[in-house]
């Protein structure tokens, strides 16, 4: 953990975690026995599943008719169990078990034909696959907002490298993959975000293989947390500063991971969906392990292999250290978008306490986005969450979380922040709902 | 899933920087003992006994109030001890039992718990007491009277304040910068020592326990004024050295005006705070009644706080108001 500095005149300093052209070399683990699927739609029931029902690695399934929501197998077994998942912040999902067979049989899902290359036959069936690209923001259409597509070779948090990884190992994926999401997505231009190391020339080649193939252009980001969030890059790297309250995509630009757009490519030129995916486990010594794991695998299986030993009130995170998202159980799978999975010891858990701002004013001095969080704080733990929005700028907040890593009273400052935000967007649609 | 093991699972982020109130207070009283020790060394035992008396009646009237208004204990956070530590430092080794318990109840209940406790506080809780104690009981502050029985080995046993108030600035002239510096003057127990307070504060400011925009801004304010009144006519008004040096000047700079709750957190608004309280203490000194206007220039600039700190950065991304 990095601690507070003896001299407190200087910020602190996160500096990227930087594999610095070194080659890495995921380590596998062995087949799950069974692996567990979010379906992005609330649970009803078994729909169009049956339990026993057997499906192939890669094979789409469905869950209900009426929802957009679907898995990809990432194992050959049988349909062992769906259940009701409610994630943070209420979020419904349908968890999908599968108990793994021994044989393998994989899916070709499409063709070689250069026609199946099309946004619809992605939107079909890429959503699920590692990085889980964001290709729902696209429409077929002239219309399609999204102008710039960033492509992220960098971890947006501290001490994970797999998208580096990535970066370094997929070059050729990831070209193919750029050239088939400009062509699908009528982008106007592709850049790519990749970690400023001036004294590793083997990312930069990478990328320059990467960027001279496929005519995306390529940008360095700060090594500095939180210069790799979209907002910043958008900022410092675009030049495009995302209006407080609006989406990325609403000013024209989409983020994908470098995983993302490399699974793009590998499918259309496969004919497969890839179903592996790269993580960075952080263990409880901070050392850090590149493993690739079936989608899905319980991080259980995950820990076992790596000779991770978990106690009573220790943490697993689901992410990075300042913006990842604390799990419950040794079940939880491998998702589509897990670029890390992170255990703290008991010892090491940081507390937090319900004692009220002392206006040191730490917050407000670290903040990328001038947010005057002494005093949004204050709102937020009256309550007072309009007030929070339209007198202290709390849809600015770009979720990096350093205001909580600083604060001397221990508050929960992003917690409410993100609470501040979900209570007000639930009042807004309950609003929306009474006068419909 | 009985056996499960439980996890702790909390929102992000996941470090701390392992900052902490108690730290703080903690580094705050560290950073006072230079300046303490030496007003031990030329004061004796009634001023430790002062020193102490004033610490835990602070910290038992943090109690109480924690008690009577069923809250939360909230001694531990340091933050009491540190007002009744700074209140001490500014009271004469001679201050009477119940000036000290009540000095401590003021600034403890008055001016910090019944605003709503640490963070709440609008004014100094310190000064609102020493403001509130100089205007009832203003002999206990005249230090001239207070440390009549003390003989010690200082240029002259007069209060430099008063003495220039009183009789123009050459009733100072006994007191060379240096002897103003190394605390050969008489005044508040931890107040007189300008060498030990500037140490303690450059230690805090390094540290980032207190902002030293604030700090400097205030010295600035001080010396700027002082100069343009010095320059003006030099023998009413004193010298820019003679006001940073004297009275509760450097106390007020380092863990008067910095304090958390009521001052800025921002840097243009931090510079103003400190101008403003430096340009009010040579003001009131120079042109007011008060010998020292340390305290009432502290409040006048706390009042400003909440207005200056206004003046803020541009917010990423923002949307004017429609």
């Amino acid at each position: 953990m990095i601690k507070r500095s003896f001299f407190g005149l200087t910020k602190p300093r996160f500096a990227y975690e930087s594999v610095n052209g070194k080659s890495l070399k995921p380590e596998k683990i062995s087949m799950p026995r069974s692996v567990t699927l979010f379906c992005k739609a609330p649970y009803k029931g078994n729909g169009l599943l049956t339990i026993g029902e057997k499906v192939k690695t890669g094979q789409k399934l469905v869950l209900y008719g009426d929802s957009e929501g679907y898995v990809i197998s990432s194992v050959t077994g049988t349909v062992s169990s769906v259940s009701p998942y409610i994630g943070d912040f209420g979020k419904s999902y349908t968890a999908i078990t599968i108990s793994a067979a021994t044989q393998e049989e994989t899916e070709d899902v499409f063709g070689k034909d250069p026609a199946d290359i099309s946004l619809e036959n992605a939107k079909k069936y890429l959503a699920f696959s590692p990085g889980a690209p964001a290709l729902e923001n696209f429409s077929g259409s002239d219309e399609s907002q999204i102008k710039t597509i960033v492509v992220c070779g960098v971890d947006a948090d501290l001490l994970i490298f797999t998208q580096q990884y990535v970066m370094s190992s997929r070059s050729e994926d990831i070209s193919k993959g750029i050239s088939i999401l400009k062509r699908i997505t009528g982008a106007e231009s592709v850049v790519i975000a990749i970690p400023c190391n001036g004294n590793a020339p083997g990312s930069m080649k990478n990328a320059g293989a990467v960027g001279g193939a496929s005519g995306a252009e390529i940008r360095e980001i700060r090594s500095e947390y939180p210069a790799a969030l979209p907002h910043m890059i958008a900022k410092e790297v675009l030049g495009q500063v995302v209006p407080a309250g609006k989406t990325w995509e609403e000013i024209g630009i989409g983020f994908f991971s470098a995983e993302a757009v490399a699974s793009v490519g590998q499918a259309f030129s496969s004919g497969r969906i890839p179903v592996s995916k790269a993580v960075t486990l952080i263990k409880k010594d901070m050392s850090k392990v590149l493993i690739e794991v079936r989608l899905g695998t319980p991080l259980r299986d995950i820990f076992d292999a790596f000779d991770v030993k978990l106690n009573e009130k220790d943490r697993i995170i689901i992410g990075g250290p300042l913006t990842g998202a604390a799990v419950y159980s040794e079940d939880f799978p491998v998702q589509p978008d897990t670029d890390a999975i992170m255990v703290q010891d008991a010892e090491s858990v940081s507390p937090v306490s319900d004692y009220p701002c002392i206006n040191c004013g730490e917050c407000v001095r670290i903040c990328p986005a001038n947010i005057p969080v002494n005093m949004l704080v204050r709102f937020c733990e009256a309550g007072q969450y309009q007030g929070a929005a339209d007198m202290y700028d709390l849809y600015a907040c770009i979720g990096c979380g350093l205001c909580s890593f600083v604060c001397t009273a221990k508050i929960p400052i992003f917690q409410y922040i993100r609470l501040a935000k979900y209570e007000l967007e639930r009042m807004r649609l309950t609003e929306e709902a009474a006068n419909a | 899933m009985l056996n499960q093991k439980k996890f702790i699972v909390s929102h992000a982020p996941f470090w701390h920087n392992g900052s902490g109130i108690t730290e703080r207070s903690y580094h705050t009283m560290l950073a006072a003992l230079p300046a303490l020790l030496m007003g031990f060394y030329q004061y004796g035992m009634p001023a430790v006994g002062v020193i102490s008396l004033s610490v835990s009646a602070a910290m038992l009237w943090e109690l109480a109030f924690n008690k009577a208004a069923k809250l939360p204990v909230t001694v531990g956070d340091g933050n009491a001890a540190v007002v009744g530590l700074v209140l001490a430092m500014l009271l004469p080794a001679t201050a009477p039992w119940w000036i000290v318990i009540m000095g401590t109840f003021l600034a403890v209940v008055v001016g910090k718990n019944i605003f709503g406790g640490i963070g709440s506080n609008p004014f100094n809780p310190v000064a609102v007491a020493v403001a509130m104690m100089m205007l009832s009981w203003g002999g206990c502050f005249d230090f001239n009277q207070s440390l009549v029985n003390y003989e010690l080995n200082f240029p002259s046993m007069v209060y430099p304040l008063t003495a220039v108030k009183n009789f123009g600035v050459s009733a100072a002239d006994a007191f060379t910068v240096s002897d103003l510096i190394w605390g050969k003057q008489i005044g508040g127990i931890g107040a007189g020592f300008g060498l030990g307070l500037i140490v303690g504060g450059i230690y805090l400011m390094l540290r980032g326990f207190i902002r030293w925009e604030i700090s400097l801004s205030f010295i600035a304010g001080i010396i700027l004024t002082a100069l343009l009144f010095n320059t003006s006519d030099p023998s009413r008004y004193g010298s820019p050295m003679l006001h940073l040096f004297s009275g509760y000047t450097l106390v007020a700079v380092f863990f008067l005006a910095p304090e958390d709750s009521s001052s800025p957190v921002n840097f243009i608004p931090m510079l103003l705070y400190g101008l403003t309280a430096g340009v009010m203490t040579v003001l009131i000194r120079n042109i007011g009644a008060y010998a020292d206007g340390v305290i009432f220039a502290i409040l006048v600039a706390n009042l400003l706080n909440p207005l200056l700190d206004k003046i803020r950065p541009k917010t990423l991304g923002h949307i004017g108001k429609a």
